[in-house]
């Protein structure tokens, strides 16, 4: 009885219906993507912003969290690019060709476009609106998903990259998306971007979510990135989550892998009110290898929610997840898991690993990982562990006249180097590395 | 693979069938009207006598339960359930007995056949009696009513109360009022609401303060009528520094139509007491095409109310078509400590759900979960669990382990474990796997001369060892049969 | 009549050619030693006799006291008297060592339509053996073979092999990874074994085991087939010269 009833819609529910209304004219693109966003806001309206009676979004209540819709941002001006010049930093001097996206909008001066044999890039807006074949392809299409937030990316988004690397082509440097609100005013962003990288292709992807403007930021992110990666192609992504301190970040992570393929996915979260990762990803093709690991280091009121979907399609494909966060003071860390084996995915091997360090008495770990089996040939495992420090060991290396802060901080780098490791590139093992210590000495 | 092929054909041979207790007992009985409503829920209290405040217990609890729905959450699909098409009391004519010589001769057969060793004479004279084989005290429910419970006298002495819930509600009202409700409260759950409302008879135990029980308590549950509903409900109170340990086993006949089963069962553990409750439960799973079979939707809940208090559920899980049951432990008191062992064992049709909470409230409490599911025929198997350590529960401390075996290609066996720590001292620890019975394994035991349906049953057995160790001897090794009868079937 | 003939065996795994035609003959009471280099086809030899799955033979036969054992599943052939001693023995999780051989046992029993062993009798019996094998009794409770060393699972073998009583025993590379004392008490176990009732199979790549377990016959394979038999100098003889040489004839 009670569930039929619908419930009152909030604040930021009729925001966004009124947003979408106001604003679907002018999103780019005619045709079915017209079609596509409107089935998408559609599917999103039945459901409404997931709340906690939603499985998937059990620990992150977001009608609850997401009080409000900010406006849509409006183009960066020239002030807002200037700020968003710094961003990007938090990856050191890594080489990278740089792709920036300010409050939402490509800024290719910022950006280096130079040409480069195997590399097609171009604007998901100007896509969007030329009608461009690969987009027509895939957005919205590379994994079916039902969750309201990818709907309500769907429905609207703007720009973001569009990017394509030829069959064989190995780009040498990585390629750096930085996503960068510059905090001018309250605002909303919905990115969408597509990379495709045919067979046998090399490529290396990071993604960094930023903030460059003054104060915490009053700011929301709705950031999807569909990736499809071809038979035989060797992929790293890394996506880098450092919002300011105000902001609510909800990003979803859709990539179907393809045969003898090998991936390599890294989440680092640090930054951001609200926090919510998603990874949908498939494997399309057999005899596949990936591994798939992340680091949340939360504090304060911090709230970050990783939820991973592994869907095993195909035979014959082993994955590796390790998850590790570190919370302290009031901050919530939640990580859900699922692997899930189809019938016809026999020799699956998928393990997972999760684990959270409390590092305060008013911290919560919540962790959901589960199995989902529908073949029988299969080893599959996951783990999950959830407690503070080990005391024995932070004794023997206070006895051996190590300060308790820096013991600490010792056996925390020793935690979150496990699933550092896991970057193949070793310059980004150490950034990530560097920006983990000095969150650690901030907190000391 | 011929070898691979020959084990899923094996399974997929698993005649479900030939369910071991799947008789009827021709007896006549004594129903409500069909269907559900205030009067059935009158019309129940009155055929038991029960006071007037539990009558009203048990109305504002259908009144309840009128405002909810059905659970949609497990991982279970059936059709709609009729809840005017069951009838809601059904007890044996001539139910007001004297003794045990007055019960029903057809009802001593059917328990008979089932192995229960009802009649209280030839227990104490002990024939044949294996060396140091426990005495059990047996408390038997057909359909809706207790029919027999033994040893009732021998357990007066130390001061025991071994009754039916029904006669409790009578003789002992205040400690049933006391007690009813605080650990599965009437408003629970859509089934445990329906229970409190229409619920018949069941068990009640009390243990005086530091008594040890000196048997085994048992009940074993019999859904003999068509389209009867069992709605049992069983209430445990280990007072002070007790123990206890007691037995259920459930059977029903084959029957096409589905069966509902909704039972409560509420343990209390106070100040140092301990619980250990286990059960196998072989109800009829229904026909190799899922026809038949009972719906066992069961809320089991213990209270360590005490500190220091301890409560152990153990289960072996072979029968039902639908199985949604989650015996919990609300870990309450200091130092107190909850466990879980399951096996559940699913073929056929059959769809499990089931899984245990562990709730940490009290400073240094600890609970351990070992779940073993095996997926055969065209089952799902679910284990779902909840570990949660509050705020206040500094250095609660839980380690689970489950692992799932899946036998051939058609089922599958999941694992939904949520974990949540409120607290830094809290240390928790989760293992799950998945695999299936390894060929070589299989092999090596062929080799040695045991048929493919000897290997799997050793082999699986194997598997639960753990947990069939955590039961009382003579329960361990009808639970061992009764895996080795779920898994093979297509023996001879 | 020979207990074991083995006639122009073929035989594919995945479509991979391992036998060759192999022929071979066992006669009652003796033992047979078969040596070859690795990926000479030892072991498939080894798993077809005892019913392996994913083998297939192509062509020829194996007979077993004149009947033909292909179509037999392992556990009629286990029951027939065929013992294969594992190179590597399973580890069963769970099951008592004591729980596996009584059901072991009690199965090929029943299948002869034999009286099954009662508990007192099995006991007997198994405590008799594993003492001769000087197999501790806290490891005939432990799980078969979990946590087991090297040495302890061979031993476990030849424990299984003694309780059975089992007409053709088959030792696949029981000798790989054992030091020389725990050789030693392997061979000894063996030795007791030897009867005009039974005979064996002793697959090794070295001649080592064969100072121990002393064969009646030598069979030299390569490449799927047996290029030379002879008397127990062979096995000195191959060891003196390698296996290169031979390898050549089967070409």
């Amino acid at each position: 009885m009670s569930a039929e009833v619908r419930h009152m819609k909030t604040a930021a529910e009729l925001a966004l219906a009124e947003t979408y209304a106001a604003a679907k004219q002018k999103l780019p693109g005619k045709g079915p993507l017209a079609v596509l966003r409107e089935d998408a806001f559609r599917h999103f309206e039945a459901q409404g912003l997931p709340h906690r009676r939603v499985e998937e979004w059990k620990y992150t209540d977001l009608r609850a969290l997401m009080r409000d819709l900010k406006p849509l941002a409006s183009p960066p001006d020239a002030s807002a690019k200037a700020r968003a010049k710094t961003a990007g930093k938090i990856i050191g001097d890594v080489e990278c060709r740089r792709l920036m996206f300010v409050d939402g909008a490509f800024a290719s001066e910022l950006s280096d476009v130079t040409p480069e044999t195997g590399l097609a890039i171009a604007s998901m807006n100007q896509a969007l609106a030329k009608g461009d074949a690969l987009v027509g392809t895939h957005v919205g299409k590379v994994i079916e998903s039902k969750d309201a937030a990818v709907a309500l990316n769907t429905a609207l988004m703007g720009d973001g990259a569009v990017i394509r690397i030829a069959a064989g082509a190995s780009i040498a440097r990585p390629l750096h998306l930085i996503f960068v609100a510059t905090g001018g005013k309250p605002a909303s962003m919905f990115t969408r971007s597509l990379i495709v990288i045919e067979k046998g292709a090399r490529a290396m992807l990071i993604e960094s979510h930023e903030y460059a403007g003054a104060g915490s930021g009053d700011y929301q992110v709705n950031a999807a990135l569909e990736l499809v990666v071809g038979d035989e192609a060797h992929v790293d992504h890394v996506k880098i989550i450092a919002e300011g301190a105000g902001a609510l970040h909800v990003s979803s992570l859709m990539a179907s892998i393809g045969a003898r393929a090998r991936y390599n996915d890294f989440s680092f979260s640090i930054g951001g009110a609200v926090v919510r990762n998603q990874l949908f990803l498939r494997f399309d093709g057999e005899d596949t290898v990936a591994g798939i690991r992340g680091v949340c280091l939360l504090k304060g009121r911090q709230h970050a929610d990783t939820t991973l979907v592994l869907d095993h399609s195909a035979k014959g494909c082993q994955s590796r997840e390790l998850f590790k966060s570190v919370l302290d003071g009031e901050s919530r860390g939640i990580f859900q898991g699922k692997i899930i084996v189809r019938p016809h995915a026999q020799k699956t091997d998928g393990k997972m690993m999760t684990q959270a360090l409390l590092l305060s008495d008013t911290a919560e770990a919540d962790n959901k990982p589960e199995l989902e089996i529908f073949a029988d040939d299969v080893q599959c495992g996951h783990g999950a562990t959830a407690g503070a420090l080990d005391e024995d060991l932070l004794f023997y290396l206070k006895a051996r006249g190590i300060p308790p802060k820096e013991a600490e901080a010792l056996l925390i780098q020793a935690f979150i180097g496990e699933a550092v490791e896991g970057i193949e590139h070793a310059g980004l093992r150490e950034v990530l590395m560097e920006a983990a210590v000095a969150w650690l000495k901030a907190r000391a | 693979m011929p070898a691979v092929q020959e084990t899923v054909d094996q399974v997929r041979l698993i005649d479900v069938d030939q369910y071991k207790y799947g008789f009827v007992t021709d007896i006549e009985s004594e129903k409500a009207p069909k269907g559900l409503s205030e009067d059935t829920v009158r019309f129940i209290s009155a055929k038991k006598n029960e006071p007037a405040w539990m009558l009203d217990w048990r109305l504002e609890a259908y009144r309840r339960w009128l405002t909810m729905r059905e659970p949609v959450w497990a991982r279970v699909d059936y059709p709609k359930i009729d809840y005017q098409d069951y009838y809601y009391y059904a007890a044996p004519k001539r139910n007001a007995l004297a003794s045990l010589d007055e019960v029903d001769p057809e009802i001593l057969k059917t328990y008979e056949k089932l192995g229960i060793p009802l009649r209280e004479q030839e227990m104490l004279a002990g024939v044949v009696r294996p060396e140091g084989e426990r005495r059990i005290a047996v408390d038997a429910v057909f359909d809706s009513v207790s029919v027999a419970t033994t040893f009732k006298e021998e357990l007066k002495k130390s001061g025991v109360i071994f009754m039916p819930i029904s006669e409790a509600l009578r003789e002992h009202p205040d400690m049933v009022k006391k007690y009813l409700g605080t650990v599965v409260p009437v408003t629970d759950n859509f089934f445990a609401t329906l229970n409190s409302a229409v619920f018949s008879d069941g068990s009640f135990v009390y243990v005086p303060p530091g008594v040890r029980c000196p048997m085994e308590l048992s009940t074993y549950f019999r859904m003999n009528e068509k389209n009867t509903g069992q709605f049992e409900r069983t209430l445990i109170i280990a007072d002070k520094g007790s123990y206890v340990s007691y037995l259920e086993g459930c059977t029903a006949p084959m029957r096409d139509e589905n069966q509902l089963h909704a039972a409560v069962v509420e343990l209390v553990a106070l100040d140092d007491a301990e619980i250990k409750y286990s059960t196998v439960q072989n109800w009829y799973p229904g026909d190799a095409n899922g026809k038949g079979g009972i719906y066992n939707f069961v809320t089991k809940r213990g209270d360590c109310r005490g500190d220091r208090s301890k409560i152990s559920w153990t289960q072996v899980e072979t029968g039902s078509a639908i199985t949604w049951k989650y015996p919990s432990c609300i870990l309450r008191g200091d130092n107190s400590q909850g466990e879980f062992y399951s096996i559940a064992i699913s073929n056929g049709r059959q769809q499990v759900d089931s899984g245990t909470k562990m709730l940490h409230l009290g400073k240094n409490t600890s609970s351990r979960i070992i779940s073993k599911g095996i997926a055969a025929g065209r089952s799902n198997n679910t284990y779902r669990g909840l570990v949660s350590a509050h705020r206040k529960a500094a250095g609660a401390r839980n380690f689970t382990n489950c692992d799932s075996l899946l036998i051939g290609d058609k089922c599958g066996a999941h694992t939904v474990p949520y974990i949540e720590a409120k607290n830094a001292s809290a240390v928790f620890e989760h293992e799950a796997t998945t695999s299936k019975i390894s060929e070589d394994m299989l092999f090596y035991c062929r080799q040695r001369g045991m048929s493919a349906e000897e290997a799997v049953a050793l082999v699986v057995n194997g598997f639960v060892k753990d947990v069939l160790q955590q039961l009382p001897m003579e329960f361990a090794v009808e639970a061992q049969k009764l895996i080795s009868i779920s898994l093979e079937g297509s023996v001879g | 009549m020979a207990l074991l003939e083995v006639k122009n065996l073929h035989v594919e795994i995945g479509g991979k050619k391992i036998l060759n035609g192999l022929d071979l003959t066992v006669e009652k009471g003796t033992v047979h030693a078969i040596m070859g280099p690795n990926g000479s086809g030892k072991s498939t030899l080894a798993y077809v006799l005892a019913g392996k799955a994913g083998y297939e033979v192509t062509e020829g036969q194996i007979l077993f006291d004149g009947e033909d054992v292909l179509a037999m599943a392992p556990d009629e052939r286990a029951a027939k008297g065929i013992f294969l001693a594992f190179q590597y023995p399973m580890e069963i999780p769970g099951v008592a060592t004591m729980t596996f051989l009584r059901t072991a046992l009690n199965a090929q029993r029943k299948r002869r339509g034999e009286a099954e062993f009662s508990t007192p009798d099995f006991m007997k019996r198994v405590r008799d053996t594993a003492g001769h094998l000087g197999i501790e009794q806290d490891m005939l409770r432990r799980a078969v073979n979990v946590g087991f060393s090297g040495g302890e699972k061979k031993r476990n073998e030849i424990l299984q092999m003694a309780m059975l009583e089992p007409r053709l025993a088959v030792l696949d590379e029981t000798d790989s990874g054992l030091d020389i004392d725990a050789l030693k008490i392997v061979a000894d176990g063996v030795n007791r074994l030897r009867s005009p009732e039974r005979s064996m199979i002793v697959i090794t790549h070295y001649q080592r085991l064969l100072d121990y377990i002393v064969p009646d016959v030598v069979h030299v394979l390569s490449k799927g087939r047996v290029v030379k038999t002879g008397g127990k100098e062979l096995a000195l003889e191959l060891e003196a010269k390698g296996y290169a040489e031979f390898a050549d004839e089967a070409a």
